[in-house]
């Protein structure tokens, strides 16, 4: 977004030629998609848009207020997490166990299939209502949340976007139903935040593809029903030498490798896939052939925003226990929550997890619309994860020793968060992203 | 199998409940609202009741509150139930038992009905009146805070369950009957996102009292809330600090006389 005085520098630019008040409108340009927030309220009359009236408005990119619809999907959400989800949370992430009875149970609310439209199982809705219940799962099991993000946002959008019909009609009944889990394999261990280096090996062999390598880092691989991988097709293109595929954990030559032992998030499993002539059958290229780079790049945005809202949720409640803490901790006499220390702390969090949160709205609801959303996904997602980890630190310290300790909600939360900034691309990723785009608009309004 | 299920809209249980400066109510700035928690097993059970006649059996909700009901109205569709009726006017704002079961009477009494599934009381004012008001103004036996429900052999005849003292009673009634649902019942099951979706398409009829064929608000006189007084403050608790259970019960005694002063 550009505001007022954002211009570069002060250098003999032409921005010296700009009306004084500068926004995208004075300067005469559209704005670029998305660069402006109107506010309007969800209920605009008896029954509003809550009563099911068109709610992608046309020109309208954000909601403060959710419509009775999202209201009522948050709650089914909320309802899940904080009974059935809170019943095995603590133990399930002692212990690094997976809660696959979780997944089938959300997966029966509707939960696996979100966004895919129902002739698929699915339930047809949008980013944004994907968005708000993967924050309030992440309030209490960020563990769990990684596993439906990935599913819904990666693998059912990647296989309905790109696939062709016989796979979307092969796979994604038993996606959105729960009964096989989607999981996205990028990773390797010379390609990370390089994604053009992927190495893995795609050879034609008659009418199958083989395929040779590892990926590492793949949640939820050990579990998977369902892994879209993206391997090299071509040794002689960097970009357009890689192809998707779909592979199943029953197709010869596959096997699970090595188990992470990791920090946090340690209720869902993080493991390595290696592939040893696997034969894939060529109806499971996604796409074409050639077409995976365009894949991985395309289904980033969903997968920002999606870790972008279990920041939002990992920071609430590292924002509620330490509210709810300090009102009973006494020392020196008082509350310490009525120390300045605190209240500053609490203010601070605050007041970042309502300005993440309104970020991650907008390149959710940016996204429904079906406008572009790289750069609003990008800014959820540094923004949301970096406050997250503040959050959870400040909330830490609030709670002082036993914090530190595995009798608070806090150590766990404390663990989980830092991943946050790392995979869906980490934090420097997000600024390469943010800062060319933000360049490349301005180049735009003042060419070099 | 004609299956009623009524439906109030109260105040989220973890909200807290202050008295508007006026006394007429509560103050309903920034409290959520929730189905009463006893609805919610109404709902569950009428559910059941369809799954397991299937056929023609048809869930109604059918709910007495504001505008604003219509989402709670909604939340009860996407758990499964099949349409709902909303009486909903300004002139029962703050309708007392005796008016709501006159205004739900007529509006069920319209429709007709098999089995009507109540909560047993309402969380919010706490007078477990009204269901057991409307079943005599339908004239219809009724069974309060039901533990277990049984459908009879052609659905004929109802098989309730309550929870006493050191046992159960088991009841047989009748149908039409009215069964007022307590905790236990049932485990309520959540609003799938599926339910949601399909809750949209579902009809919900608004009806006022002029609809109902009422001209004014039934008996309004024979009871009537005077006025909403907040709980007054609870003092502060102090606890005696004393080594020995001796000296504690000595400085207790010392209070209770020279400060409390009572005795
Ligand atoms: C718990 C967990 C779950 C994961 N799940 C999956 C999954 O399901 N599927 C999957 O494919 N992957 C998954 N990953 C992998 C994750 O996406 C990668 O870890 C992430 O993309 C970063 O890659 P890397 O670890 O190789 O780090 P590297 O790319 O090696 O980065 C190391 C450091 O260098 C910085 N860096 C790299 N390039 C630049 C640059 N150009 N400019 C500035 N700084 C740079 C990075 O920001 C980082 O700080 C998961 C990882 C974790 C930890
Ligand atoms: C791993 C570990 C090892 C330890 N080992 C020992 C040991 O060997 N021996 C030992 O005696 N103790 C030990 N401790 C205890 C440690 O010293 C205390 O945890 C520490 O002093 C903080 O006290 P507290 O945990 O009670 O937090 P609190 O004092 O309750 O503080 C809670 C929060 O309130 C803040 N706060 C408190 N008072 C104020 C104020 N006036 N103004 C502003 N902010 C305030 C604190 O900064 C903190 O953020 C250990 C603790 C841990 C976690």
């Amino acid at each position: 977004m550009i505001f007022d005085g954002g211009h570069p520098g002060n250098s003999e630019s032409k921005a010296r030629q700009a009306p004084d008040r500068r926004s995208g409108e004075d300067w005469g340009l559209t704005p670029p998609p998305g660069s402006c927030i109107f506010l309007i309220p969800a209920r605009t009359g008896p029954g509003g848009l809550a009563n099911g009236a068109n709610h992608t408005m046309q020109g309208t990119v954000m909601f403060i207020d959710l419509t009775e619809e999202e209201r009522m999907i948050q709650k089914t959400a909320r309802d899940f997490a904080r009974r059935d989800i809170a019943a095995v949370a603590e133990q399930s992430n002692r212990d690094g166990v997976f809660q696959d009875d979780i997944y089938r149970r959300l997966a029966g609310l509707g939960f696996m299939g979100m966004t895919m439209p129902e002739e698929f199982g699915g339930v047809g809705l949008g980013n944004l209502c994907l968005s708000l219940a993967l924050e309030e799962i992440s309030m209490v099991c960020p563990s769990t949340a990684v596993a439906v993000s990935v599913h819904n946002s990666l693998a059912n959008y990647i296989i309905h976007t790109w696939g062709s019909d016989e796979l979307k009609r092969r796979y994604l009944p038993r996606m959105t139903s729960g009964e096989l889990i989607g999981v996205y394999a990028l990773t390797e261990p010379n390609a990370g935040s390089d994604v053009a280096a992927i190495a893995m090996s795609a050879a034609r062999d008659g009418g199958d593809w083989v395929l040779n390598g590892s990926k590492i880092f793949i949640s939820t691989g050990d579990r998977a029903g369902v892994i879209v991988v993206i391997a090299r097709s071509d040794p002689d293109e960097r970009t357009r030498g890689l192809t998707a595929f779909v592979v199943e954990p029953v197709f010869p030559g596959f096997s699970v490798g090595k188990i992470e032992h990791k920090m946090g998030l340690r209720a869902s499993t993080t493991v390595e896939l290696v592939f040893e002539d696997c034969r894939v059958p060529a109806a499971n290229v996604i796409g074409e052939e050639g077409m995976g780079m365009k894949i991985a790049l395309g289904s980033l945005e969903g997968g920002r925003i999606g870790i972008a809202s279990q920041s939002l949720g990992i920071a609430q409640t590292a924002l509620d226990e330490a509210v709810l803490f300090a009102r009973e901790r006494r020392q020196f006499g008082e509350r310490i929550i009525d120390f300045q220390a605190t209240r500053w702390k609490i203010a601070e969090m605050a007041t970042n997890i309502d300005a993440a949160r309104l970020l991650v709205r907008r390149a959710a609801r940016l996204r429904d619309a079906g406008r572009p959303c790289g750069k609003e996904a990008s800014m959820a997602k540094l923004f949301a994860s970096r406050i997250a980890n503040e959050a959870v630190y400040d909330s830490l310290q609030i709670h002082g020793g036993v914090g530190y300790t595995q009798e608070f909600k806090i150590e766990r939360f404390f663990r989980d968060a830092r991943v946050l900034e790392i995979y869906e691309g980490t934090s420097e990723i997000q600024r390469i992203v943010i800062a060319k785009k933000v360049i490349d608009e301005y180049e735009r309004i003042f060419p070099a | 199998m004609k299956v009623v299920v009524l439906l109030k809209r109260v105040p989220d249980t973890e909200a807290k409940i202050l008295i508007n400066q006026e006394g007429t109510g509560i103050r309903e700035d920034g409290i959520k609202y929730i189905i009463n928690t006893y609805d919610e097993y109404a709902v569950e059970e009428g559910l059941r009741l369809k799954e397991k006649l299937g056929g023609d059996t048809k869930v109604t909700v059918v709910c007495l509150g504001p505008a604003e009901a219509t989402e709670t109205i909604r939340t009860a569709l996407a758990m499964g139930a099949d349409d709902a009726v909303h009486i909903s006017d300004p002139a029962l704002a703050g309708a007392g038992p005796f008016t709501a079961a006159a205004v739900l009477a007529a509006a069920i009494g319209a429709g007709g009905f098999d089995i009507i599934f109540c909560g047993k009381q309402a969380i919010d004012d706490d007078q477990a009146q009204v269901q057991c008001i409307l079943a005599e103004m339908l004239d219809v036996p009724q069974v309060n805070a039901a533990s277990s429900f049984e459908i009879g052999a052609g659905g004929a005849a109802a098989a309730v369950g309550r929870r006493i003292e050191g046992g159960e009673e088991k009841w047989e009634s009748s149908l039409p009957v009215l069964i007022s649902c307590d905790k236990g019942l049932n485990e309520p099951r959540y609003a799938s996102l599926p339910g949601i979706m399909k809750a949209k398409k579902k009809e919900i009829r608004t009806k006022t009292l002029a609809d109902l064929g009422f001209h004014e608000v039934p008996n309004r006189g024979r009871s009537r809330i005077v006025k909403w007084l907040p709980l007054p403050r609870s003092g502060e608790c102090r606890m005696i600090e004393a080594g020995e259970p001796a000296d504690a019960v000595r400085e207790l005694v010392r209070l209770l006389r020279e400060e409390a002063k009572v005795i």
